[in-house]
């Protein structure tokens, strides 16, 4: 029988991966980059920390595994991958004014295949019998729960119950709301994703602020792909299982109409929709229909869209420049 | 005089490529605690050589002193430091924000929208504005707008203001605001510089008046000591003789008639108000105005390119005599009715032709259509390629290189070439001479006659008086969208037609 | 923006034909050196002997050129479908779904009618079906385009996923046997809807590209399609000032982009797979574009970029599986090499000076 107190917390879990994409993808639009290959950068955060891990379990016995140092290399190397994929897509569509779409294109190509190549390179390493890498170990340390989940019923059971990673999210989405809306910095980010050449004239270093969005954008995009792998799916990193999401992340920046706190809530419920298929009733035993289920979160992005550019309201449009590159010089 | 100067230019220069010059040898000052009106026909150099105080360009040649220091202006915000505030013509807002967040927009430190908003309360308080802090700017008209930028420079603490052709989008309600804000800030102690080609304006708000013609300075007269006519004959300068061949027209017949044609642009501003006048065939019927007086509007919404809320638009068939309405064509309509029309816009590169096609390719635009089948008819296109590189000695390498790529004269004579080769009963010419040397012009000159003299109705559009006055047969004068006079090219002169150029909005002549 | 930055750039006036191939060649060779310098890394081999295994992994048999021209073929189609739109500056990055719903109306036509129909009808109601699905699929995003300006590339982004879901609906509708999740080989024992073969099992899918290679070329280059395309493409004003109806050749060249789209799904799954996954596009979709970008919209520069991309593919798997690697391998590379390709252009259209000093004007 279907049990919100156990439907909600698989939900979130399958919402913190999207979360994260999407707040990094929205902290990206705003500076008017479209990273189309956000869902390659976070395969490369995602097999980064599993590096990062790796070799860390490989150093040390498991008991003598010390929590911080287990948590934090994998969060570091995590997010030095994904920075240098963010450092080439600003070196290619910001330097080089490279189209965007096609180099987020290609980003996307070249980050799974770097995801899947070095994660089936390890596998080979482990020599192990199934296609996959477990650091069970290391996830042992990033699913540790809040203190109280277990003992607060269902309060802890919806609001306890994930690992740290997972609040991390949350905070970052919420920072990044604050951020965008009442900071400086924020205000002059938004500046040049609307109008770069306003920005430009008004003394804002348009490319700065490009760079910024996009590498930090990147970052918590790819802390996506770690959360996936280390808490989601318990240290097991086997190729391609990550899917669509960078996709259905993207889905989510313009379902919430470039809203990151509106994405906490948002993206709780793609992750849903994402495993609703399970509860939904299957008429006459008809496996198929849930395949359609899984359509909604994309369906109902679409006809988002579609209404927000019917009804023309200025602030739910998307980044007046997104998709194209800035230069001065071009009288 | 011992007032210390604000501004002083010396010498300044300015070239564009090798051959245009914008500014020449310019000496001007601004005195502290004035308002100096700077006058000039378009084109005369006035934007550019403010822009140089701006930081937008760099002078060649020259040397500016603010308060008396040797000073580099080298981007905009070296001007802001300089205390220098430019209000640009086009606005630089971000339309998605609100009226505080643009105006703090690119300063520095911990963003306190409260203590910003108050304090653009008070500047309002203190100079008399009228906006709201928090209001959006796409809610805003423009005046607001404007008043926007104006506040934004006056927060950076800007104590010399310039003012580019800030009346050319207001109400003559609104003007009366300004110029009072205007008095307030002077009354302040702020230096204003305000460019315009209204001379009523000029008369009531400045101290001063400097003047520029043909990117030279021309000098300065204290306003006290100058009326309309004096300044008209300083900015137009004397008549020029060109030299342009002008036969007398035969077979005048109406071809055209234009009736109450009023026309309203997207952000619902009136840019045609109730607009009438005849375009006869075997003429050549000159229009006249400052730049944005509604000249792109007419010509385009006769093409069937811009939208008309009301008034008529008749063609008149030479053969059948019939009378056909263009109201509500699109382009292709027109062709299809068997309206010859040729349209030499104004962007040739943006609308006339595509950069990135040949000679070839840009004479299909005209031809694409023609022809059974699906395919596109080559051969005549490149033939009349051939004969226009040919014919008007356009220079470059092949009838496939890019027109992008060739030099603006040459760019032109595509174009010109074109749509003369339609064999059009109408042909409309916006600004055909611009940016081109003194040959090609006469090329140009030469081609119009020609066809006027073939019984074609030809419109030219153009901003060079002496022009204007040479080649053409009548000139229809336009002032903030109303045709303010219609006058025969051949009894008139400079002094007649500066003065309807610059009458006020709302129909009547100043002084 | 006080500081002037070390280099000037400025648009290039032209350049030469030779030097801009010289230029686009070297990038490509330092790609391809770099490429190698990669693979050396990873797995210890010298580069060499890794070109000599990615060019018989590509052209080591008879089968192996089959399977690589086929696969070029397959991708260059896809390229040659999206390139009509990209040229009108229309951001269609929905080549993936377009083709694989021409699939899964293939599938559908192959699955309900493969005992109905004789095989040449039933061939011709598929191709039908999956151009009218391609069609449809094209036309949703134009539609919206051209009324109300939606962003085309985030509507056709959304497409592919819905097609995506679609086709696992009706995969596991007609999964055989029940509960594999697969559809398996259709029609195996009757060949119902399959394509002949001509010749080899290769020729065919390669036969129809060649020709759809010289209708793109022809329609581009000579049709009052292509003119319109190419003009609406360049500047919107300009189209309108020549008479052309902007909306309706936005609409119609996206419906002829996502019918060709689903044409090279049709060929996938009635001449090529004979089956319907979810995954049969393989992301050609996504190459597509690239393909088509940097060949500069031109089909014979597209052929070249097909034959790189899959070379390297084919090579690169081949090179995985003789180390046990596994396949990504190839996407690397062919990341890598895309990169390097999306840079040259920068070095194409702008010239790059030092500056010989900041304060010369001061």
């Amino acid at each position: 029988m279907f049990s919100f107190i156990s439907f909600f917390p698989r939900a979130v879990m399958q919402g913190i991966p999207l979360l994260f994409g999407s707040t990094g993808e929205i902290l990206t639009e705003k500076s008017g980059n479209l990273n189309l290959g956000i869902p390659g950068i976070m395969y490369v955060g995602g097999i980064s920390g599993v590096i990062g891990a790796f070799f860390y379990e490989q150093s040390v016995a498991a008991a003598e595994m010390n929590a911080f140092l287990a948590v934090i290399i994998p969060i570091l190397s995590s997010l030095l991958g994904s920075l240098l994929m963010g450092l080439l897509y600003c070196f290619l569509t910001v330097t080089l004014r490279a189209n965007q779409n096609v180099t987020g294109l290609a980003m996307t190509t070249f980050g799974v295949g770097v995801g899947n190549f070095f994660g089936g390179s390890l596998i080979k390493l482990t020599s192990s019998e199934v296609p996959s890498i477990a650091l069970s170990n290391t996830s042992i340390f990033f699913k540790t729960s809040l203190p109280g989940a277990t003992t607060t019923g269902w309060f802890g059971e919806l609001f306890l119950s994930y690992g740290f990673l997972a609040y991390v999210a949350v905070i970052l989405a919420l920072g990044t709301s604050y951020f965008l809306n009442h900071t400086r910095a924020g205000l002059h980010l938004r500046a040049v994703g609307e109008s770069a050449s306003t920005a430009d004239a008004a003394g804002i270093n348009v490319t700065k602020h490009k760079y910024l969005a996009t590498c930090i954008g990147s970052m918590i995009a790819g802390l996506g792909g770690l959360y996936y792998v280390m808490d989601y799916a318990n240290g097991v990193w086997s190729n391609n299982a990550f899917g669509d999401r960078g996709w259905l992340a993207i889905a989510l920046v313009i379902f919430t109409i470039w809203r990151p706190n509106v994405s906490i809530l948002a993206s709780i419920l793609f992750g849903g929709l994402y495993i609703l298929n399970i509860y939904l009733p299957t008429p006459g035993g008809q496996m198929a229909i849930k395949e359609l289920y899984k359509m909604l979160p994309y369906v109902i992005t679409l006809i988002v869209l579609i209404v927000v550019s019917l009804r023309k309201k200025r602030e739910d449009q998307p980044p007046a420049s997104l998709g194209l590159s800035y230069f001065r010089e071009e009288r | 005089m011992e007032k210390k100067c604000a501004i002083r230019m010396e010498n300044i220069t300015k070239r564009f490529g090798s051959k245009v010059i914008a500014n020449k040898n310019v000496n001007l000052n601004l005195y502290e605690g004035e308002i100096l009106s700077l006058l000039g026909e378009n084109g005369s150099g006035k934007t550019t050589l403010m822009n140089m105080l701006s930081g937008i360009y760099f002078p060649d040649e020259g040397h500016i002193y603010i308060h008396e220091k040797p000073v580099t202006i080298s981007s905009p915000k070296d001007a802001f430091d300089l205390g220098i505030g430019m209000i640009h013509q086009h606005f630089k807002l971000v339309d998605l924000f609100t009226a505080t967040e643009n105006i703090i927009l690119g300063l520095e430190g911990k963003l306190d929208l409260n203590h910003a908003r108050q304090k653009v309360k008070d500047i309002c308080e203190k100079y008399g504005f009228d906006i709201d802090p928090d209001m959006k700017i796409y809610d805003m008209s423009v005046s607001q707008k404007q008043t926007v930028e104006i506040v934004k420079v006056l927060y950076r603490g800007a104590d010399i203001l310039i003012l580019d052709e800030p009346t050319a989008v207001l109400t003559p309600q609104e003007t009366d605001k300004l110029f009072a804000v205007m008095r307030n800030m002077k009354a302040d102690g702020k230096s204003l510089i305000i460019i315009t080609h209204k001379l009523h304006e000029v008369l009531e708000v400045s101290d001063r008046v400097a003047v520029l013609r043909k990117g030279e300075y021309i000098g300065d007269v204290m306003t006290k000591d100058a009326d309309q006519q004096s300044l008209t004959d300083m900015m137009v300068g004397h008549s020029v003789t060109l030299n342009i061949d002008r036969p007398d027209p035969v077979n005048v017949t109406p071809r055209l008639k234009v009736e109450g044609l009023t026309v309203f642009d997207d952000l619902g501003v009136k840019r045609l108000d109730n607009v009438s006048f005849t375009v006869n065939a075997g003429e050549v019927l000159g229009i006249a105005g400052i730049a944005g007086s509604g000249q792109r509007e007419l010509l385009e919404s006769i093409a069937g390119l811009y939208p008309i809320s009301s008034g008529t638009v008749t063609y008149i068939d030479p053969q059948s005599g019939e009378n056909k309405n263009l109201v509500g064509l699109d382009p292709m309509d027109i062709r299809k009715n068997g309206i010859a029309m040729s349209f030499v816009p104004e962007d040739r590169l943006g609308m006339g032709l595509v950069g990135s096609m040949g000679m070839t390719g840009n004479m299909m635009l005209r031809s694409w259509r023609k022809g059974k089948g699906v395919f596109l008819n080559r051969k005549d296109p490149e033939s009349l390629a051939q004969h226009i590189w040919k014919e008007l000695e356009v220079v470059t390498p092949s009838t496939s290189f890019p027109v992008r790529r060739m030099s603006g004269g040459n760019v032109q004579k595509v174009l010109v070439g074109r749509e003369i080769a339609q064999q059009p009963s109408v042909l409309m010419t916006a600004y055909a001479v611009r940016g081109l040397d003194i040959n090609t012009s006469y090329t140009i000159y030469n081609l119009l006659t020609e066809q006027k003299m073939k019984g074609v109705a030809v419109v030219y559009v153009g901003e060079d008086l002496d022009v204007l006055l040479e080649l053409c047969d009548r000139i229809v004068v336009l002032c903030g969208g109303q045709v303010s006079g219609v006058v025969d090219a051949r009894s008139t002169d400079k002094r007649e037609v500066g003065a309807l150029m610059t009458r006020v909005e709302g129909g009547k002549v100043d002084a | 923006m006080h500081k002037q930055s070390l280099f000037q750039i400025s648009k290039r006036d032209a350049l030469p034909l030779p030097k801009a191939l010289a230029i686009r060649g070297g990038i490509l060779l330092l790609a391809l050196i770099f490429c190698g310098l990669i693979t050396t890394l990873l797995t210890g081999k010298n580069p060499i002997s890794v070109y000599g295994t990615i060019l018989s992994g590509a052209f080591g048999t008879s089968r192996r050129i089959g399977v690589t021209a086929r696969n070029v073929a397959i991708l260059l189609g896809i390229s040659l479908a999206v390139t009509p739109a990209f040229k009108m500056r229309f951001w269609n990055i929905g080549a993936e779904g377009q083709t694989l719903i021409g699939c899964l109306a293939t599938t559908t036509c192959m699955i309900l009618l493969g005992d109905k129909l004789s095989t040449p009808l039933l061939i011709l109601v598929s191709l039908v079906a999956s151009l009218l699905a391609g069609a449809l699929w094209g036309f949703l995003p134009a539609f919206f385009k051209a009324k109300w300006n939606t962003n085309e590339t985030l509507f056709t982004l959304m497409m592919n996923y819905i097609a995506m879901q679609l086709a696992s609906y009706f995969i596991i509708v007609w999964e055989v046997p029940k509960g594999a999740g697969k559809i398996g080989i259709i029609n195996q024992p009757t060949q119902a809807g399959w394509l002949p073969t001509v010749g080899n099992e290769y020729l065919l899918p390669i036969l129809i590209v060649a020709l759809m290679t010289g209708f793109m070329y022809i329609y581009l280059q000579y049709s009052k399609h292509g003119y319109e395309i190419a003009v609406v493409g360049e500047s919107q004003r300009t189209a309108s000032y020549a008479g052309i109806k902007v909306d309706r050749v936005i609409i119609r060249t996206m419906v002829l982009s996502g019918a060709l789209c689903a044409l090279m799904g049709f060929i996938l799954t009635s001449g090529v797979d004979h089956t319907l996954t979810t995954t049969i596009v393989d992301s050609r979709g996504f190459t597509a574009v690239m393909v088509s970008w940097m060949s500069k919209f031109n089909p014979f520069i597209m052929i070249a970029a097909s034959l790189l991309l899959v070379t390297m593919d084919r090579g690169a798997s081949e090179v995985s599986s003789s180390l046990g690697l596994n396949h990504s391998f190839a996407d690397i590379l062919t990341g890598i090499i895309l990169f390097f390709i999306i840079a040259t252009e920068f070095f194409i259209t702008y010239k790059v000076t030092l500056r010989k000093s900041g304060k010369k004007e001061a």
